[in-house]
């Protein structure tokens, strides 16, 4: 059976391109960059050179990148490192109520640590509003962390306009974003957009898993969340992932080759799923905003049906999604993504998230469409009545 | 000096004409459940076995306290039958116990001496009170009470001398494989896990049935049911685990039946299929981990509803238990932790919100009568997949 993989935002293939580099790294480089002798130099100079391959497509220097275990480690050290660094200057944090959870759970252990957070709500298509933004910031908040793009339903937050806020209230204040979904996906321009902290993961973009990044601004203060041999100048300790980080630099030349054209490519395929679905499915709902939303993320809701059955039942003919909300017997919880748009639990239950890649075909979305609609029809028999 | 480990067993004495078999079954499974240490030894001895050349004492005890069958075990020094490399053993074993005990307080102990090799120099008595004087000499925090003491340290003189401080006690039980073979409902919850165990425990062979309905179900479901039958089999031996395909009556029985008789007719479907798979695997019985009341489908009347399906009789040892005292059993036998992963039936399509709790056989008769029991069953049989654990 032909695999059809629709679940690009909770991981994606790794590409051919991808693996050469890391095997030619394991192969050839296993010398510690920071060792002394030329074996070691060797390995600090590919560590450089994927630095600055990452760099290039955020259009930063590359002794800016800090490589990380992955996304939850870049959001980590990016929250505690500044509340902790600049807890002197304020304990007050602003957040978004739609961040992932390694975003959001750090941010439950610095309230338990009597910091203040703000919550920004989202409206129905997840976005938040600058004005409340510009309200909450004080000049006690040290820190605002916002994720760009949402990876449940693909809400893509003005950034570049929210930088703008930030800075013109209270320049002092750090501001982070989650960049997990976007990078590679999107056109990513921290300095210009007033970023000061950007976290990406490798594996959303066909790198292996284990291998993440975080931009830090030149002078932003951060305390290391891992302590050691003071690796990568004090900000990571721990010998690097070279293997790792030799597949994210790889990665990151791919995705920055035509940037704009894949982006566009990646439109293309959505407006072929959404246009696709409202021909065959008519009773199915968009969650989120399909204007506002990321190229490669779709959240869709079948009212009264299960998401997770969907999900299963696709698997049975090779399709592989998501589901845009937890099901199970013991756990009832809705997604607080989903509930936080104010989508009705009777259609968060019956959510699935498509996501794409570049490896995705315009034929794959058409098998899926209608493979989506036979196995709708055949489930939907068994709703609850 | 050698250390062993000595085995006891009770219950299968009683057995009379019966007790080579008895014995032959428990030989066979000890050695199967030290199968992971490869060099171990299994001696048979009068009434006994002793485990020799070893060096995981830990874990040649855990697995044997899991093997059903077992009373005890005790790990023991193997010495020469003299007194005096008899006395050495003794001084350093309640030297090992001292220092597990830790403080400095005085420790009361007394020493039981058994001699079954009458040409040993010294009787019981006199044995047991010099060993006792040399453990006084030897360790001051030592006293002694013959009644009541905190350790005893027992000396056994046979075919060479056992000196032991410690009992564990076994699993008991029978060992499995005695008393035939049975068919273990097992659905991905705390309590047939649990029934499972406690027939086995009776020396009884599993066989395992699970039900799975995927896509309405996840294949995680599975893989849960597939981790409590090795859970089990750490008791029970290999265990071969059958995958019933139940999407198909689900659905017909959705369709076709009124909703608040969902529940008791999947089940009777269910130990008619168990049924089924009994006989082709010599199962003589089946068993289920329902305990009266739990839930609607548990009340005495849906039990007789259910049981009315099948004519092999249906072991139901949790029947009087409470939830409390099941989960403590499932801790024990560390099946627990997985049982309450939360994958065991993710879709509750199929369960109605309103279920019958006093189903009447009549009316679920004429219901059943809606579906083609017999092809439904055949299918669900003839496609079931078979797992060796």
């Amino acid at each position: 059976m032909e695999m059809i993989y629709l679940d690009n935002a909770a991981t994606t293939p790794v590409l051919d391109e991808v693996v050469e580099a890391v095997a030619d790294c394991l192969r050839n480089y296993f010398g510690n960059p920071s060792s002394l002798h030329r074996l070691g130099i060797r390995s600090e100079k590919l560590i450089k050179e994927a630095a600055d391959s990452v760099g290039a497509v955020l259009h930063v220097d590359a002794d800016e990148i800090i490589f990380t275990s992955g996304g939850t480690e870049a959001n980590n050290m990016a929250i505690l490192g500044t509340a902790l660094a600049r807890q002197r200057t304020g304990r007050h944090l602003i957040t978004t109520a739609i961040e992932h959870p390694s975003v959001l759970r750090v941010f439950d252990h610095l309230k338990s640590q009597s910091f203040e957070v703000t919550y920004l709500p989202v409206d129905k298509s997840g976005l938040i509003s600058p004005d409340r933004l510009e309200k909450e910031i004080r000049p006690d908040t040290t820190l605002v962390s916002i994720m760009h793009v949402n990876n449940e339903i693909g809400s893509i937050q003005p950034i570049e306009q929210l930088g703008r806020i930030i800075k013109s209230i209270n320049p002092n204040t750090v501001f982070h974003v989650d960049a997990i979904q976007s990078f590679g996906k999107l056109g990513l321009y921290p300095k210009k957009w007033g970023i000061d902290l950007l976290s990406l993961s490798g594996h959303k973009i066909h790198a292996p898993k284990g291998i993440g990044a975080l931009y830090v601004k030149k002078g932003v203060r951060l305390q290391p969340i891992l302590f050691g041999g003071g690796q990568q100048r004090g900000y990571r300790s721990g010998t690097e992932n070279i293997a790792g980080i030799a597949g994210l630099g790889a990665a990151s030349k791919f995705i920055r080759r035509e940037l704009e054209t894949k982006s566009a490519y990646l439109y293309d395929l959505k407006n072929r799923l959404v246009a696709g679905l409202k021909d065959a499915l008519p009773q199915a709902v968009i969650n989120g905003s399909l204007e506002s939303g990321a190229p490669h993320i779709v959240n869709i809701g079948f009212p009264g049906m299960k998401g997770e059955v969907l999900l299963h039942a696709l698997e049975d003919e090779g399709v592989f999604v998501s589901t845009g909300s937890a099901c199970s017997s013991r756990d009832r919880t809705v997604s607080h993504v989903l509930k936080a748009v104010g989508v009705d639990d009777r259609i968060a239950g019956g959510s699935i998230r498509v996501s794409t890649s570049y490896l995705t075909t315009m034929d794959e979305i058409d098998a899926f469409i209608s493979i989506l609609a036979s196995v709708v029809s055949r489930v939907e028999k068994y709703s609850r009545r | 000096m050698e250390k062993v480990i000595l085995i006891r067993y009770g219950e299968i004495h009683l057995k009379g004409q019966n007790r080579p078999f008895f014995e032959k079954a428990l030989h066979k499974n000890i050695i199967k459940a030290l199968s992971g240490f490869p060099d171990v030894k299994v001696i048979k001895a009068q009434g006994r076995y002793y485990i020799e050349n070893f060096s995981d004492e830990a874990g040649v005890l855990d697995a044997l306290t899991r093997v059903f069958g077992i009373v005890s075990v005790s790990p023991a020094y193997k010495t020469e039958k003299d007194f005096d490399t008899v006395a050495h053993a003794a001084v350093k074993l309640m030297e090992l116990y001292l220092d597990r005990q830790g403080g400095d307080g005085p420790v009361t102990f007394k020493v039981e001496s058994r001699r079954a090799d009458k040409s040993f120099p010294m009787d019981s008595m006199t044995l047991s009170s010099k060993l006792g004087g040399r453990l006084l000499k030897a360790h001051d925090r030592l006293t002694v009470d013959v009644h009541a003491p905190q350790v005893t340290l027992n000396v056994e003189i046979r075919e060479h001398a056992y000196v032991y401080n410690e009992s564990i006690p076994g699993a008991g039980g029978m060992p499995v494989g005695t008393n035939g073979k049975a068919a273990l409902l097992l659905s991905g919850g705390i309590d047939s896990p649990v029934a499972g165990y406690m027939i086995a425990k009776r020396g009884v062979e599993l066989t395992a049935v699970h039900f799975h309905s995927f896509p309405f179900t996840s294949d995680r479901a599975k893989e849960k049911v597939i981790d409590l039958c090795k859970r089990l089999t750490r008791y029970c031996g290999a265990v071969r685990l059958h995958v019933v395909p139940f999407t198909k009556i689900q659905q017909e029985l959705y369709e076709e039946c009124p909703d608040s008789q969902l529940t008791v007719l999947m089940r009777r479907f269910m130990m008619k299929i168990a049924e089924r798979i009994a006989e082709k695997e010599g199962a003589l019985a089946l068993i289920t981990g329902e305990s009266i009341g739990q839930v609607a489908s548990q009340t005495i009347e849906s039990l007789v509803v259910t049981n009315e399906a099948v004519s092999l009789p249906v072991f139901r040892p949790l029947i009087g238990f409470d939830k409390v005292d099941i989960m403590e059993i499932a801790q024990k036998i560390g099946t627990y932790e997985i049982s309450i992963l939360p994958y065991e039936d993710c879709c509750t399509i199929f369960t109605p919100k309103h279920p019958v709790t006093h189903p009447r056989l009549d009316r679920i008769k004429a219901s059943e009568l809606l579906v083609d029991g017999d092809t439904l069953i055949e299918e669900a049989v003839g496609n079931t997949e078979v797992i060796v654990l």
